[in-house]
């Protein structure tokens, strides 16, 4: 807090306030993986904190210290650009994986997937709202361990 | 260009970002320039689609439309969030939809943009005939997902990378 103090109440302000928005958003992301349904729908949530929560706090510290040293720093950018190039990837890789794993029927699934086309039966124009997703929970897939466990037993009865 | 300097643009963004997270000086701007021609000497051995920008205008342009959209996307996701998923309003889907682009470096930006915005996850892209799947959190029946991406995004990459 004693570099809060030593700034003009204004900037004093601005920082406050763009700090807690940011975290505000960041929080609200971690959230939104306990609070939403489905795989796919919580790969959204962290990118709440990935996008405008990283920027707005970025933008608080670079304003803080360019207005406590006198100079201009921007040592902060690079936080911003490294987690805009590598947060992707890892996002990317986690739907990929969650597709394939969903299209198999022998795995439990997530969520009601489209199915994967092959290219010689995909039709010319691209299928647009699928009609898949919403969230629910596929349960007609998942795997029933109650009934294997009965025919596992009844197998060795045999 | 040349076998030394493979990637002079590359080369010279990392030797400045050597110098701005360190001070100044002549040990750190040889060393950091020693790090930045390796890193460059490793990136040719990997051989990428070297990126070749048509139009550096629109860059400034599609960075403020992105940053607006971001901005819009995070506040009606935040809503979605705080109003919670079993809200009636809220459908999340899937959407497939085809891309025009072909440049990697441009469908690499796009899945960065799109990948930033929180209310869109890509998930799947064919390379061979470029179908994309995207992932929607608050999908709409009325929503054209291709006309927007195409109409937004699409048109300015393929002006700048094509």
């Amino acid at each position: 807090m004693r570099h809060l103090e030593q700034l003009p109440p204004w900037a004093a302000v601005v920082i406050a306030l763009l700090v807690v928005t940011g975290a505000s958003l960041t929080v609200l992301g971690g959230l939104g993986l306990v609070r939403l349904k489905s795989f796919y729908q919580r790969l959204h949530a962290p990118t709440l904190g990935y996008s405008y929560g990283t920027l707005l706090i970025v933008l608080a510290s670079m304003l803080m210290f360019t207005l406590l040293e006198g100079r201009v720093v921007v040592h902060e950018v690079m936080i911003g650009i490294f987690i805009m190039a590598t947060t992707p990837i890892t996002l990317l890789m986690l739907g990929r994986a969650a597709l394939r794993r969903d299209r198999d029927a022998k795995l439990g699934h997530d969520e009601a997937v489209p199915p994967r086309i092959p290219r010689e039966d995909r039709p010319a124009e691209p299928r647009g709202q699928t009609g898949h997703g919403e969230g629910l929970e596929d349960a007609g897939l998942l795997p029933d361990a109650e009934r294997e466990e009965r025919e596992r037993a009844d197998q060795a009865r045999d | 260009m040349t076998r030394a300097v493979p990637h002079p643009v590359l080369s010279a963004v990392l030797v400045l970002m050597w110098l701005l997270l360190t001070s100044f000086s002549l040990g750190n701007l040889a060393l950091g320039t020693v790090i930045a021609l390796t890193a460059g000497w490793a990136v040719e051995h990997l051989h990428p689609p070297r990126p070749k920008f048509r139009r550096w205008s629109a860059i400034p342009l599609l960075m403020g439309i992105v940053a607006r959209d971001i901005l819009r996307s995070n506040i009606a996701v935040a809503r979605v969030l705080l109003l919670g998923p079993n809200h009636p309003a809220y459908h999340s889907g899937f959407v497939e939809l085809q891309l025009r682009l072909r440049d990697p470096n441009a469908i690499a930006v796009l899945a960065i943009i799109l990948t930033a915005t929180p209310g869109t996850a890509w998930i799947e892209f064919e390379q061979e005939d470029g179908r994309l799947l995207l992932h929607v959190l608050d999908l709409r029946s009325e929503d054209d997902w291709q006309t927007l991406i195409r109409d937004r995004y699409e048109s300015l990459l393929m002006e700048i990378f094509e």
